[in-house]
């Protein structure tokens, strides 16, 4: 499969990612050799295989439904880059009216 | 008394006999460690201060002789990804170069509590994603064997190697803790997926990684996995405390009864024509040496192997861009101080935070899960694991360990321009166990041009005892490799 250029800048794009012309480009040529190797997948014999979606045979896992403490705001906010009244602050979301 | 080459035994009878105090062990470490890690760049953070006060409470403990145990005392070095309680975790990124974390991962919690002296941060790749440690925002990390050399995806073999820690918590997504232990010549373990939590490790491919142990020789490996390795409520995949995969922390050998030692030895993984002739030829050495104690070399054929590492490649990629995603400069981390408004606080955060790798596995994880792309890459690759599981299985039914390479070769140059594809594809012998969930441990086997090369071991979950015992026999005929430069 080849990812052309355009392409990548949109998936830049859904990733919140910004990226300069010569970045995209060499994103889509590394991208490109890579998804030509990879591709490899669609041709595997895995007629009647269930995808994997656990590798343990877990189900459920449940704790016991107790208050236990959890941690305090001051820690949890001590690592914000920006916070406000004990709380995290960032630029307006919402428009005005 | 040279320290830093002891094995843990002889360091925990020293420090339980009073011959050397905690403090004066880690004291020891941290000098050799300002001394030498400047050339090796193992470790992004060193926690002298935490280590001395930490080594303080392990010497209390030792004059109570109340509740200690083999690691008390022990100086050992975390990596990067894992979350230290006060200690800086930057998981080798810009985007988390000033995070503190307010909690221990438990690992690091079961160490603590073992009374083990948390000494340093390792180096990794950005978020381990890499397998050279060439894309950590400190810089690379560098083999002590030459200097000129990657170390493989993880400072902490570097560490282990030149005796700067005893011993080294690390992680394994694809290989790079067990293709690090083979390039610096100590031994490591990736422990089978649930073995050991994941709880506090900075997620990049949850359904791949583990964290596990590395040292310098086989019984530290086994004595270190059995404090990490137990269930935890706080990972909803960690294996519960009884039933299959949870006694795999005793060594021991073939079950009672059985004829010996079957070694399967997978066609693909020595038929591929990069693989060194003279790698072929110790790890098939290393058979041999097995074979010869009563055991029996058994022909294998894991059909899926070229594809396995196809669908590895797209599972982390896809992975990496869903665990990725948190970093956004609310909470925690790096904020763009361009960030007028909240699009922008996003996109200018993550594109000055993160490096080349991680954006190249955002951008692929992000195609491989569109809607356009996921049946015919996400869904296949999931399918193919599938099979990759079942042939494994199948595989164990006719032996009882299987032995493979873990590199096709020595150490390459640092620095040097790969491809990402081709770095993608150093992880061939490794990722299987990875994609299967098995146990993996890696131990030298030898010398190639004065540097060091590997063997792997697989087991399915609940068997790491079996890969202790098997590894014991080959250290014992191989003896202990040791980087000439780093001796007093």
């Amino acid at each position: 499969m080849n990812l052309e250029k355009e392409k990548v800048k949109h998936l830049a794009e859904l990733a919140r990612l910004e990226l300069g012309e010569e970045e995209a480009a060499e994103f889509s040529r590394q991208l490109s050799e890579v998804l030509a190797y990879a591709g490899k997948v669609r041709e595997a014999p895995v007629a009647g295989m269930e995808p994997v979606i656990h590798l343990l045979s877990l189900a459920n896992v449940f704790r016991e439904d107790e208050v236990e403490p959890s941690l305090p705001r001051e820690e949890a906010l001590a690592n914000a880059p920006h916070r406000e009244e004990g709380f995290f602050r960032v630029p307006r979301i919402l428009e005005e009216n | 008394m040279e320290l830093s080459t002891l094995s843990l035994k002889e360091l925990s009878d020293a420090l339980r006999e009073k011959t050397v105090s905690a403090r004066e062990l880690t004291g020891a470490f941290l000098e050799r460690i300002n001394r030498f890690n400047p050339e090796l760049n193992a470790f992004v953070t060193v926690a002298e201060e935490e280590a001395l006060a930490a080594a303080d409470e392990a010497d209390r403990r030792l004059a109570r002789g109340e509740g200690v145990t083999p690691l008390t005392g022990i100086p050992v070095a975390v990596a990067d990804t894992i979350c230290t309680k006060g200690i800086k975790t930057t998981c080798a990124s810009r985007i988390l170069e000033n995070f503190i974390p307010p909690y221990d991962a438990t690992a690091v919690s079961r160490l603590k509590e073992a009374g083990a002296v948390i000494i340093a941060k390792t180096n990794t790749d950005e978020f381990g994603a890499g397998t050279t440690t060439g894309y950590s925002a400190f810089g690379p990390a560098r083999n002590p064997w030459d200097k000129d050399r990657e170390p493989g995806g993880d400072g902490g073999a570097a560490a282990v190697a030149a005796g700067l820690v005893p011993l080294a918590v690390s992680f394994d997504s694809g290989g790079s803790l067990r293709r690090a232990a083979a390039f610096c010549g100590v031994t490591g373990l990736k422990p089978a997926y649930g073995s050991v939590s994941r709880y506090g490790l900075a997620a990049l491919a949850p359904s791949l990684e583990q964290i596990g142990p590395l040292a310098r020789q086989v019984d530290d490996l086994a004595l270190l996995y059995q404090v990490l390795a137990g269930p935890d409520p706080l990972d909803a995949t960690s294996l519960p405390a009884a039933g299959p995969g949870r006694d795999g922390a005793e060594v021991t050998g073939p079950a009672a009864g059985s004829k010996g030692l079957r070694i399967g030895l997978p066609r693909e993984y020595f038929a591929g024509e990069q693989l060194q002739a003279a790698v072929k030829e110790r790890v098939l050495a290393a058979a041999g040496i097995l074979a010869e104690k009563g055991g029996e070399q058994v022909d294998l054929t894991l059909p899926s192997t070229g594809y396995a590492l196809a669908a590895h490649i797209l599972l982390a990629a896809a992975e990496a861009s869903s665990s990725l995603a948190r970093y956004d400069g609310v909470r925690y981390g790096y904020r763009s101080p361009e960030a007028t408004d909240i699009d922008l606080l996003y996109k200018k955060t993550r594109t000055e935070g993160f490096g080349s790798e991680a954006k190249r596995r955002i951008l692929l994880g992000t195609l491989v899960l569109s809607a356009e792309c996921y049946n015919d890459y996400y869904l296949n690759a999931q399918k193919v694991r599938a099979l990759v599981i079942r042939e494994f299985k199948e595989a164990f039914t006719k032996c009882d360990l299987i032995l493979t390479p873990v590199t096709p070769g020595a150490p390459g140059r640092a620095g040097g321009e790969r491809s990402p594809l081709l770095q993608y594809q150093d992880e061939y012998y490794t990722a299987g166990a990875n994609l299967a969930g098995l146990a993996g441990l890696s131990l030298p086997c030898g010398l190639v041009d004065g540097l060091p090369v590997g063997v792997q071991l697989l087991a399915p979950a609940g068997r790491e005892g079996l890969l202790f015992w098997a590894a014991r026999i080959l250290e014992e005929a191989t003896g202990r490799l040791s980087p000439p430069s780093f001796q007093e």
